[in-house]
């Protein structure tokens, strides 16, 4: 179906900017809200979600043809738990610190929706390549748009990024309030509408000229 | 007729549990309870000498371990001698129960014998006090951030959002309910705790499933209503955060009872406080680009504020 380079990096794209599960499709919001109190935590549970996704994905397109349409959701949940087990232990095991910051969300990736709905919309239809190419996209999309809140949130409450000291004072401190997460949240999305209502008019009034 | 029967049964049942929090172990000490994290309070039945008050040893130690005593710090009686405060040394765990043993207690030159009390909190009081703390202490939505999908997706209008809240509440009660019989008598005796997030998952959509199947049987009009939001509920976090939860803090089944209960209510409140929000924020006048989800991220915030009005809030 999908046979040049082009097309996979269209796929890949697609989940970062179109689809973007945090910005653009406003699922899985809970981890955005709740543990986005700084980068590390960000970056953490986007590693999470992306092995997740990508596991989950190689799973169900590699068995695609033997799953009867009629149960796919509940095969998917299942292979999605699962694979969630194996993260959540192998958390637990290596980085009982950061698994701990995280704390129950790790285990909730299970009724995140996008990663069903990608089963369902992609891997159940596509190769196995194309699959694991939409799967990483969608996983790097969540991670940056984790990062990104967990970024302001950090910069603008504690004046670092990572641990480090940018800034050298602290602006808000408002923003390491846990309930900052929705204000972070809303604005942001409130500046990404602004700027795509800006593009657009943009747009027309240079066709409008032309 | 039916009615007073129900109350009438219900009075008897309040009196039986008011009876159990009464009771202790020696007929001379009366009540004993927890004060702040440091001090146990003993209640005496008659006046007890203030020479024995202060040269007593009291031994001190949680139920699990009793081979660790805790300190005693200083010792007050009461101006009447019949109540006795204790202040430990160091701060106590007081969701443990604690045993004490009270050496030969004299009261007016006569031996009372010596005392065992055991000091808990109220059975029936920690379980309101976990109700009311997953309703609105540590409210699901906004103080703990889960479920927030089918939070902003249902919240449009307050009929749906009342249909929502409904049958969430009954199909969380149903599902951790039965999660609890699995967990203490499969997952535990067999020690495959780790699988529990395959069991949960698998049995809330299996409850969410005979929810659907039976109302459609059974009532057909109420299925119109609430058949929509059946299908939503797998994917909100919270229908499986608190069987987690549940099975973390290890609760009884009453406890995790309340608990389900308590958020099933937290839940329904979040959703219709957010949906009279809304009905009028679709009616005032906003700038084009906080329409729709923005503006609803930040009234949950500002409602996330107000619900830390409640935090460090506790009732026993």
């Amino acid at each position: 179906m999908i046979e040049n380079n082009k097309s996979y990096s269209n796929i890949f794209l697609n989940g970062i900017l179109n689809d973007n599960p945090i910005f653009r499709l406003a699922l899985s919001m809970c981890p955005a809200v709740g543990i986005s109190t700084n980068v590390m935590n960000g970056l953490l549970m986007g590693i999470a979600v992306l092995f997740v996704q990508f596991c989950s994905s190689l799973t169900i397109t590699l068995v695609k043809d033997f799953i009867h349409p009629r149960i796919r959701i509940p095969t998917y949940t299942l292979t999605i738990a699962t694979w969630v087990t194996v993260t959540d232990l192998v958390l637990a095991a290596f980085f009982p610190v950061a698994y701990k910051s995280l704390g129950i969300f790790v285990r909730l990736i299970v009724v995140f929706c996008f990663i069903t709905m990608r089963l369902d919309v992609f891997a159940r239809k596509n190769p196995v390549f194309p699959s694991l190419v939409d799967a990483l996209g969608m996983g790097f999309g969540f991670m940056l748009g984790m990062m990104a809140i967990g970024g302001v949130r950090e910069l603008m409450g504690m004046g670092t990024l990572l641990g480090y000291d940018v800034l050298g004072f602290r602006p808000l401190l408002f923003f390491v309030l846990p309930c900052s997460g929705f204000f972070v949240v809303g604005f942001m999305m409130a500046i990404f509408n602004y700027t795509e209502i800006v593009y657009n008019r943009r747009k027309r009034e240079m066709r409008s000229v032309a | 007729m039916t009615k007073s029967t129900l109350i009438r049964w219900f009075i008897c049942f309040c009196i039986l549990l008011g009876c159990t929090a009464c009771k202790t172990e020696h007929r001379f000490v009366k009540r004993t309870e927890f004060k702040k994290t440091n001090i146990i309070v003993l209640c005496f039945a008659g006046p007890v000498d203030e020479s024995w008050a202060n040269s007593a040893a009291f031994r001190i130690n949680e139920k699990q371990d009793p081979d660790i005593l805790l300190k005693v710090d200083r010792v007050e009686l009461s101006k009447d001698r019949r109540t006795l405060t204790i202040f430990m040394k160091d701060p106590l765990n007081t969701s443990n129960p604690h045993q004490m043993v009270l050496p030969d207690i004299m009261s007016e030159g006569k031996s009372q014998g010596t005392a065992v009390v055991s000091v808990k909190k109220l059975y029936w009081g920690n379980l309101i006090s976990i109700l009311i703390g997953a309703m609105f202490i540590y409210n699901y939505v906004f103080v703990k951030y889960l479920g927030l999908c089918v939070y902003l997706g249902v919240t449009q209008k307050k009929s749906t959002a009342i249909g929502m809240g409904f049958t969430f509440t009954i199909v969380i009660i149903f599902s951790t309910s039965i999660s609890w019989f699995l967990y203490q008598y499969i997952l535990k005796p067999y020690q495959i705790e780790f699988l529990q997030i395959i069991v949960f998952i698998g049995l809330v959509s299996l409850t969410v499933q005979a929810v659907d199947t039976i109302l459609r049987k059974v009532n057909p009009i109420l299925f119109k209503e609430f058949g929509v939001y059946l299908v939503l509920i797998i994917s909100s976090c919270l229908i499986l955060a608190v069987p987690l939860i549940m099975a973390a803090q290890n609760y009884d089944f009453f406890e995790s009872l309340m608990l389900s209960t308590g958020a099933g209510l937290g839940f329904f409140i979040a959703l219709f406080l957010m949906a009279c929000v809304r009905e009028r924020i679709d009616l005032s006048p906003i700038p084009e680009s906080y329409r729709g989800m923005p503006i609803a991220f930040i009234v949950s915030g500002l409602f996330a504020l107000s619900f830390m009005g409640f935090s460090g809030m506790s009732i026993y």
